[in-house]
This record gives C-alpha cells, sequence and structure tokens, in this order.
C-alpha cells in the first residue's frame, strides 16, 4: 500500500474532536496552582510540569504520527516544521515560526504568538521565574524522544514573564540509532 | 546610558479584551493533560478519597474562574441570585461552555428537599477512564463536582458537591450524576425570597 499524504494541520485539527480552550485553559491553571501549593519551591514546580509534559508527550507521539501520516523526517529542519506547523496546529489549534537556525542546523527556535495555555494567567511577584508554560517543552522533548531524538529545550522569550513573545529553543543532542534491527515489509 | 535597555512590559490581564471563548483546542489534549492530573494527585494521596477531595479542589479553583468569567461575558455581569436560576445557568450556560452541550438533565431529589442532580451520560473527563478495580467507586467526575461546587460556592450558594456512577440498564457504561446538597442557610434564603 502506498503510503498516505502527510496531511496539514489544518486539515488534522479540523477532523479531530475539539473541547473549549477555556476549559483546557482554566485546567492547566489548576494544575499549576496545585503543584504550587504542594511544592512550595518555583523550581521544583518546573521540574514537575517538565516531567508531566514529557508523560504526555511519549504519549502523544503516536496519537500525532497516526493521525497526521507524516512519516520520516529526513533532517531536524524538516522535524522542526513539522511540529511547528503540524504538531501545536493538532493539539492546540496554533502554528509556531520556526527561526534563528545555527549554522549546524541543529538547534532553532520555536516562535510562538499565540498559547491557549496562558489566557487569564497573570504572573504574581511570588512566582516570577516561573516557567509556566514548562508542560509544552517536556511534551515536545518526550514526542522527540520517541522518534530517537534526544533534544534539550529551554525557554528564551516568554510573554509571562514581559518578553513580546514565547520562544522555545530547540537544540537536537543526538539522533539515537535504532536499537532493534527492523525489517521493513513493503 | 541609565535607563536605556529593554523596559519590560508586564501585561495587566485585566487591561486586555475578554476573548470571545470560541478558541478551541483537541480533545486529546485535554485528555492528556487531565490524566496528568490524576496520575500527578495519585502520588499525593493514599486513599480514594483524598484523590477525590483533590480532584475536586482543583475542579473548584476552574469552577470559581468559570463564573466570573461567563456573568461578564454571557449575562452583562449581572449573576443569579435564586436557586432554579443558578443551576439552570450550570446546567444550560456553564455546561455549554465547557464541554459544547448542554447537561443531559436536571433534577430535584425526591427524598430530599436540598438535594439537585446533574446527570450526563458520558461526562467529558471520564471517557477515556476506566477506573481499576481495586479504586471501587472512583469517579474522575469529582472534578466536574468541584467545578460545580466552585461556581455555586462563589455566586453565594455553599453546597456540597458529589459525583456517583448510576448504571443504567441497557448501557454497558453507567452515568455519572452530580449530586448538589446545598447548605441550610441556602433553603431558608430561598423560603425568604418566596
Amino acid at each position: 500500500m502506498a503510503p498516505l499524504a502527510p496531511r496539514s494541520g489544518d486539515a488534522v485539527f479540523a477532523s479531530v474532536e475539539r473541547v473549549n480552550a477555556e476549559l483546557f485553559t482554566l485546567t492547566y491553571g489548576a494544575i499549576v496552582r496545585q503543584l504550587i501549593t504542594d511544592l512550595e519551591e518555583v523550581e521544583e514546580v518546573n521540574k514537575q510540569l517538565d516531567q508531566m509534559g514529557y508523560n504526555i508527550g511519549v504519549r502523544l507521539i503516536d496519537e500525532f504520527l497516526a493521525k497526521s501520516n507524516v512519516s520520516r523526517c529526513v533532517d531536524f529542519k524538516e522535524t522542526a516544521e513539522v511540529i511547528a506547523k503540524v504538531g501545536f496546529k493538532m493539539f492546540l489549534g496554533v502554528t509556531a515560526t520556526v527561526t534563528n537556525w545555527d549554522a549546524e542546523g541543529t538547534s532553532c527556535s520555536l516562535v510562538l504568538e499565540d498559547n491557549p495555555l496562558v489566557d487569564f494567567v497573570e504572573l504574581p511577584d511570588t512566582c516570577q521565574g516561573l516557567s509556566y508554560c514548562n508542560i509544552l517543552s517536556g511534551v515536545i522533548r518526550g514526542a522527540l524522544e520517541m522518534v530517537s531524538m534526544k533534544t534539550e529545550i529551554t525557554w528564551v522569550r516568554d510573554m509571562l514573564q514581559g518578553d513580546d513573545a514565547y520562544e522555545l529553543r530547540v537544540k537536537l543532542l543526538k539522533q539515537v540509532p535504532e536499537e532493534y534491527p527492523y525489517k521493513d515489509d513493503d | 546610558m541609565i535607563g536605556v535597555g529593554k523596559a519590560k512590559q508586564y501585561a495587566n490581564v485585566l487591561d486586555k479584551p475578554l476573548s470571545r471563548g470560541r478558541q478551541e483546542v483537541s480533545l486529546s489534549a485535554f485528555a492528556f493533560l487531565f490524566s496528568e492530573l490524576v496520575q500527578y494527585n495519585q502520588t499525593q494521596v493514599d486513599n480514594i478519597a483524598e484523590l477525590e477531595r483533590r480532584l475536586e479542589d482543583a475542579g473548584y479553583a476552574v469552577g470559581a474562574r468559570v463564573l466570573e468569567l461567563l456573568c461578564h461575558r454571557e449575562k452583562g455581569n449581572r449573576r443569579e441570585t435564586r436557586l432554579l436560576g443558578i443551576l439552570s445557568f450550570i446546567h444550560s450556560t456553564v455546561w455549554k461552555v465547557l464541554f459544547g452541550k448542554v447537561a443531559d438533565s436536571l433534577e430535584k431529589g425526591t427524598e430530599h428537599e436540598d438535594e439537585y442532580m446533574i446527570s450526563e451520560k458520558e461526562l467529558l473527563v471520564n471517557r477515556f477512564i476506566s477506573v481499576p478495580k481495586d479504586m471501587g467507586a472512583f469517579n474522575c467526575g469529582a472534578f466536574v463536582a468541584g467545578i460545580v461546587r466552585g461556581v455555586l460556592d462563589s455566586a453565594g450558594f455553599p453546597a456540597v458537591v458529589t459525583a456517583h456512577f448510576v448504571p443504567i440498564e441497557g448501557q454497558q457504561r453507567p452515568r455519572t450524576t452530580i449530586l448538589i446538597k446545598f447548605a441550610e442557610e441556602v433553603l431558608r434564603r430561598e423560603a425568604r425570597l418566596g
């Protein structure tokens, strides 16, 4: 069977079941608030959010591959574009821009203008240093790890901290070689 | 030079226009997030009641905000002051905004004057959840019960709200009933208002 053509983010988003973004936003807010109450330290909250994101990413990649028909990306550049245009769109209904490639093509920035996680949010003074959206970086890291890419992801800009956009720096650390001798039965 | 540099602009959330609330995310994004909420809370407790209480707390925080948001946006800054008014506000407006549909039913308890029930055949949060046998009557609907309690409490109708599974004949999955038991003062006030 010929492989199906990859679908655009818009097409996938249009075909999946959707829920009101406010339910999502407020639920996320409730999670962050619980973590702050439980863990007290902003750093610990960042860590826990990242871990939760990772757990999600590990599972989310299956659904992503199944619904988007995206096949193996030829290089990291393509991977980044797919995350920004298909991945973000499919799950969150927004797209990101990929910019600031380094010379080797191993690190780039994902810039989000629209971020459904942060509606109604204002960081109080006691929470400066909180990476409110840290779950997103965890998701990307977890998902990429499942397709054999070890990455390091850091927040460069954060509108909640007063910047003009959300910027995630994605750095490819290494491609993990496949562990099993796959047999491709075409 | 002093004072030249990037002045950080802290955006005040109240200065921003209120969104119309038409934005959507995928159901799976919500399901993944909700599952993490449940799993995280599971690590923080050692019994089911405590887990339900924590989910309810998380829901409460959502409910309190939903009331404020919807009163601004849908009701021209007016909030319901009568019992039936607030119940139908939850059953229709809140449900519609959060879950995309009006709740399946809103009933008054037959045995107790202070009890009301909102039932939903397939509650959104229970959709992808199958409760393991050893967790007994645990119901993720506790989160939604918390939302309902948050709305009621913030509107001045303190109540105890719980979620229960109710089996329906001929259906594999039970429906979820959110049981609302109002505080005495609420009923007294309601009686006074006539």
